[in-house]
């Protein structure tokens, strides 16, 4: 009998880049659900937008660079990363602002340096960072979330809709009666009038252990990524070390002088940390590769992520901080090499 | 009695839980395959130069007779495997990495299987001094049967010449499907242990470790109890964890020793001789009962037949022979690899003879489709197996990219090619064909260094002896007119008269 011939190993691997990517996105329902509960609905619209930017702008990429269209959002990253997007801006976004960031995500950061495990930079923060610096009015506007008990015009889906797709609110709402600043603005504009963490946590957007509602998204969004840590979907290095490289300042500074900083549990429960630590620093291509790597990538993610609420001039840091720890992979990547078997331990000398 | 299987063992990095799919083959007793009506025993069964044949085409060879000699090289001689004539030899398929086809010795069987007189070679192995033992083990035509086939005899003259500390016998037996190790421990314990007691004494050491996979309790309990029969203090049972790739030589010994065998060396740098368990059976068949490598126990197995077996066969039988005795191949059957899942070779044919490496022949029925790799996504799920602690992505990385120095620095040659990577990786990069082909490209590099270097060297002597020449030359010519110097001047005025006839004496001669 005759017979093919292939190349050892002849095992199909268990795993594959569409099934990791579709993991990643179910992951992330429980915190749609309490977003769209504190948030309105406004999420769904956003994701669906950049949905479809960011696909379309990773067809029109990948036809522009001769590659195959369909294999290419197969993998539906394209869809993780729009995921991401919507999860950064705030619930009520213009079309257009949402679709800038998901263009210059795919188009820019992903595809002009090479695509999917070429990009350098998380492709979902570069795009948010942008639309950060080219429309900071429509990123300020964070409603208020619905926790039943505040004096407060919540926007009906039609309502929100429209605001999505014409940027205009009904006649009998301004912006200012909307917006609302989020936790980690007023925990940031308190402490810098002196007020101490106790006085601030008086106001009725501050929760628990974090910002009113903030606090439960961060919750579910910790359990979807517990989920990914169950179905070895991302390692733990990343996750603990980001929340680490946070807790660890956040709580010297809190133990030292309570009064004057906010709690570790804020830093925690507030704004984009739990999302960064399980969702966007887990990005494996513009994370640092190997196991130590890791741990240094997401302490640096979550030291910065500290250094930048608490002396920057934006509320939350994740963005920049990925950023800046993305072009630091490089450097970790090559002072992170794990010792080869057989070779001298001492580095150097191994040949 | 030390029937106890011993725990403390080192670690290994990364590696892979496979599903073992090894029972159906083990449900029964080890089949002995029947004379087939033609041997194809290649020429070449072992790492190292090939044999020379010492028969010839119509001759009548018994069973166990020499029929190819080794030239003295690395290398092992080959036996005739049942009694028939010589037909031919002549090129045949086989399943090897480079090239389809090796000159093979063709025997037809006549169905006698008689044997040649053993009682002359059998010696009472206590009595020989370890130099003459391993000369006898050279004629045995043993070679490593894990699947390196490497010269045993050679590899134990090698090890000698280093201070040593252990004997591992190698029982471990990781990859999916294989069995054949596992029930010659279970079926021939008591001649696996001989060979212990044979290379303890061949290699001067006082004690022996047999290390069985933790999935073959079978196996562990019956050589238990056949040491218990023998009661011999030396040799220890160790129980190793299931995890793939503890087999192969290096990591067992990192397993056992807590020892890393530094790169580009041998166990015996770290004091050890591995062996494994079937070599050992063979060298005992070989000292004690006069038999020389003819026969082997193979798994067939694999979705691809009916009824999975172990069977002991005769080295030279073909696959297609063999596979009848698996109930034959299912409708689906559609790819033949002779060796394991994870680092076997796929054969085109079920022509080929089954050697002194073959441990399994493996018929699978779904040949995974067409590679759809996609790029590499730097999950790190391939270092976080690989057995050696590379970096497979960053390997991968630079093999296209062809940075040599940088596959080189990342360690490319440690890599033994165990797969692991490839089974983890989710875009389904061929990483481990990948770092072969590397290899492959950076001997050939090697190669044309070394050619250049020739060629340099070459020419630079060519260049030296021309310019030695030309100094002689000149000394010669200063030396002369040295002469003509010392002779003065009258002298000279006589050789430049002489030289002035001469051309007129030549013209006259001319005419
Ligand atoms: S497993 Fe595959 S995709 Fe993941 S880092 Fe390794 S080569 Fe890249
Ligand atoms: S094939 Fe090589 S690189 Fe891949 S896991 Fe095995 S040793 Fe590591």
């Amino acid at each position: 009998m005759e017979f093919e011939r292939r190349d050892a190993p002849f095992v199909t691997p268990a795993t594959n880049v569409p099934a990791i990517m579709r993991e990643v996105l179910y992951a992330l329902i429980p915190a749609t659900l309490a977003y769209v509960w504190y948030f309105g609905p406004g999420l769904i619209l956003n994701f669906m937008v950049a949905a479809l930017f960011c696909v379309a702008g990773e067809a029109a990429m990948l036809r522009a660079r001769g590659r195959s269209v369909e294999a290419g959002l197969a993998d539906c990253s394209a869809l993780v990363t729009a995921a991401l997007i919507a999860f950064a801006l705030p619930a009520l976004m213009p079309w257009w602002v949402t679709a800038t960031a998901a263009l210059f995500a795919v188009v820019v950061a992903k595809h002009l340096y090479g695509g999917l495990g070429f990009n350098i930079f998380n492709p979902a923060m570069a795009g948010y960072v942008v639309v950060m610096i080219a429309f900071p009015l429509h990123l300020n506007l964070w409603a208020a979330p619905d926790m039943g008990d505040l004096d407060y015009h919540y926007l009906t889906l039609l309502e929100t809709a429209r605001y999505t797709l014409t940027g205009t609110f009904p006649d009998y709402l301004s912006f200012d009666a909307i917006s609302r600043a989020t936790p980690l603005d007023t925990v940031k504009a308190g402490l810098r009038d002196l007020r101490t963490f106790e006085e601030i946590r008086v106001n009725p957007l501050m929760g628990d252990f974090g910002g009113r509602g903030w606090e439960w998204i961060g919750n579910f969004t910790a359990v979807g990524g517990a989920w990914l840590l169950i179905r070895k979907i991302i390692r733990w290095q990343i996750p603990l070390a980001v929340l680490t490289g946070l807790l660890l300042p956040s709580g010297i500074a809190y133990f030292l002088e309570p009064s004057i900083h906010a709690s570790p549990s804020f830093y925690l429960f507030s704004g984009g940390t739990m999302l960064c630590a399980f969702f966007i620093a887990t990005d494996p291509v513009s994370a640092a590769t190997s196991n130590k790597g890791r741990l240094i990538y997401g302490l640096g993610v979550g030291f910065l992520i500290y250094a930048i609420r608490r002396w920057g001039s934006y509320a939350d840091g994740v963005a920049f901080a990925i950023l800046l720890m993305n072009m630091a992979v490089p450097a970790i990547d090559y002072l992170t090499k794990p010792h080869i078997v057989g070779h001298a331990k001492t580095p150097g000398k191994s040949q | 009695m030390s029937a106890a299987a011993t725990y403390d063992l080192g670690k290994l990095h990364g590696g892979l839980r496979l599903p073992a799919e090894k029972s159906v083959a083990t449900a029964g007793q080890i089949l002995r395959a029947p004379i087939p009506d033609q041997l194809v025993l290649p020429l070449t069964q072992h790492v190292g130069n090939p044999s020379q044949p010492i028969v010839s085409i119509g001759e009548y060879v018994l069973k166990g007779q020499l029929i190819a000699d080794t030239d003295g090289s690395l290398g092992a001689p080959v036996h005739a495997s049942s009694s028939g004539k010589i037909i031919a030899i002549e090129p045949w398929p086989v399943s090897r990495r480079y090239g389809d086809t090796a000159p093979c010795i063709i025997i037809e069987c006549d169905g006698q299987d008689q044997a040649i007189e053993t009682s002359e070679i059998i010696v009472d192995y206590t009595r020989l001094d370890p130099d003459s033992l391993l000369q006898k083990i050279l004629q045995g035509g043993i070679v490593g049967l894990g699947g390196a086939v490497f010269p045993t005899a050679q590899k134990l003259m090698q090890a000698v010449t280093a201070p040593l500390d252990y004997l591992i016998l190698n029982g471990v037996e990781c990859e999916p499907y294989i069995s054949c190790d596992d029930m010659l421990m279970r079926e021939y314990a008591h001649d696996v242990l001989c060979g212990a007691q044979i290379l303890m004494h061949a290699l001067g050491l006082p004690h022996c470790q047999v290390a069985v996979e933790s999935d073959k309790p079978q196996a562990l309990i019956a050589l238990g109890e056949a040491l218990g029969e023998m009661d011999d203090k030396r040799i220890v049972l160790k129980q190793v964890p299931t995890i793939y790739p503890s087999g192969g030589e290096d990591q067992l010994v990192q397993l056992v020793t807590n020892k890393e065998v530094p790169t580009g060396g041998l166990p015996t740098d770290v004091g050890c001789v591995v062996q494994n368990v079937a070599t050992a059976a063979a060298i005992n068949r070989w000292v004690s009962h006069g038999e020389p490598l003819i026969c082997r126990v193979t798994t067939v197995t694999g979705e691809g037949v009916v009824k999975p077996v172990n069977v002991l066969v005769r080295l030279g039988t073909t696959v297609a022979d063999i596979i009848t005795l698996a109930g034959g191949y299912t409708d689906q059957a559609n790819q033949l690899v002779i060796g394991g899942p994870m680092t076997g070779k796929s054969v085109s044919t079920d022509r080929v003879p089954l050697v002194k490496a073959t441990n399994c022949v493996l018929v699978l029925v779904d040949a995974i489709g067409e590679a759809n790799a996609k790029p590499c996504i730097r999950c790190g799920e391939c270092a976080e197996v690989c057995p050696i602690q590379l970096l497979p992505q960053q390997l991968y990385w630079f093999s296209c990219a062809d940075n040599e120095a940088k596959l080189r620095e990342f360690g490319l040659t440690d890599c033994i090619e165990c797969g692991c990577c490839d089974l983890v990786c989710p875009s389904h990069i061929a990483l481990t064909s990948d770092f072969r082909m590397a290899k492959g490209r950076m001997r050939e590099l090697a190669d044309e260094k070394a050619r250049a270097k020739r060629a340099r060297q070459r020419f630079e002597t060519r260049n030296l002896r021309v310019l030695l020449e030309q100094e002689q030359r000149d000394e010669e010519l200063a030396a002369q007119k040295e002469t003509a110097r010392e002779i003065g001047p009258e002298a000279i005025r006589a050789i430049v008269a002489r030289a002035r006839k001469k051309p007129a004496g030549d013209q006259d001669e001319d005419k």
